[in-house]
């Protein structure tokens, strides 16, 4: 299985995803940037957090606009997985591959710390290796995570299964509408979450839970697992 | 071609809660202007462009509008092109 990170001007977690992905697959990721028009041929695209183009206008919305999306919307189409976290979901909402929108945080202030995660469906393969309704406790930061969808839009979310992750009752860390932290788009293929699993790899982080994720995305049995 | 000046406004569509604006509201309040009943943050941008006529210059940032300016999603806009 092959991995490619997308960096941007203002990535600043796509060295944290380089090293977790180096130690769950034993592979060193391809990189590409945001200028690309072409993508290396990739089972995993990953899109990660940061405050790329020091989040001007919106977070994620230049980085939705540039060069390299129209690559990684075509291999979404191909069925390619694509994972996006924190600003790499601000920016597949921006983009228009995830529903939705990603606003200021209710309480106004950036948010830094662990959060109570949940897992809402793990029907799928980026899931696929927690249990339906496990939580597992996981670090965020940020300051536009407060998920936002209009009524309509949410109730196809919610009726699809599309809920990846929900902070635990009481948890919700930033406003985000009934709780979500992460969402798949329709085919399954695509997920975006404010919570960072890529920096839960080590022991030294305080927990491996988010090793599990990348496993699932890249196919590997529970006997690979590192 | 002619030279326009634009203001294109972005807010939050009606019923987006809007954090900002409710925090401005009430720092409003706590500086004693009352009667505040409510504030809606929103963006502006004053655009110079080129264009064959008004109307055109109004079609083009009407487009910038859907493609980058405004999420729809979440946000209205308004554009005005002076004569």
């Amino acid at each position: 299985m092959k991995t490619t990170i997308i960096q941007f001007p203002g990535s600043n977690r796509d060295r944290d995803m380089i090293a977790a992905i180096t130690l769950i697959s034993g592979q060193s990721p391809a990189l590409a940037w945001h200028t690309d028009t072409t993508l290396p041929d990739s089972d995993l695209i990953i899109i990660p957090g940061g405050f790329s183009h020091g989040d001007y206008l919106r977070s994620g919305a230049i980085a939705a606009r540039a060069p390299v999306m129209d690559a990684v919307r075509e291999a979404s189409e191909k069925g390619v997985r694509i994972l996006g976290v924190c600003n790499g979901f601000q920016t597949l909402t921006e983009a228009g591959l995830l529903p939705g929108a990603l606003m200021r945080n209710a309480g106004l202030t950036f948010v830094c710390k662990n959060v109570k995660l949940e897992v809402a469906n793990n029907t799928n393969p980026f899931t696929a290796r927690y249990a339906q309704g496990e939580v597992i406790s996981c670090p965020v930061a940020h300051h536009d995570g407060n998920y936002f969808a209009d009524g309509e839009t949410l109730q196809q979310i919610e009726d699809n299964g599309q809920v990846a992750f929900r902070y635990a009752e009481g948890t919700n860390p930033n406003g985000s509408q009934n709780d979500i932290a992460g969402i798949f788009n329709t085919a399954g293929n695509v997920l975006g979450m404010m919570p960072h699993p890529e920096n839960l790899v080590e022991p030294a982080h305080g927990g491996i839970d988010g090793c599990r994720l990348f496993e699932g995305a890249l196919n590997m049995l529970e006997t690979q697992a590192a | 071609m002619p030279t326009y000046n634009a203001t294109v406004t972005v807010r939050l569509k009606n019923g987006v809660l809007d954090p900002q604006g409710k925090a401005i509201e009430g720092a409003l309040g706590s500086l004693g202007f009352d009667g505040v009943e409510q504030v809606r943050q929103g963006k502006t941008f004053d655009v110079v462009l080129d264009a064959a006529t008004q109307d055109a210059a109004k079609e083009s940032l009407n487009a910038m509008c859907e493609k980058l300016l405004a999420n729809t999603v979440i946000e209205d806009y308004a554009v005005e092109v002076a004569g």
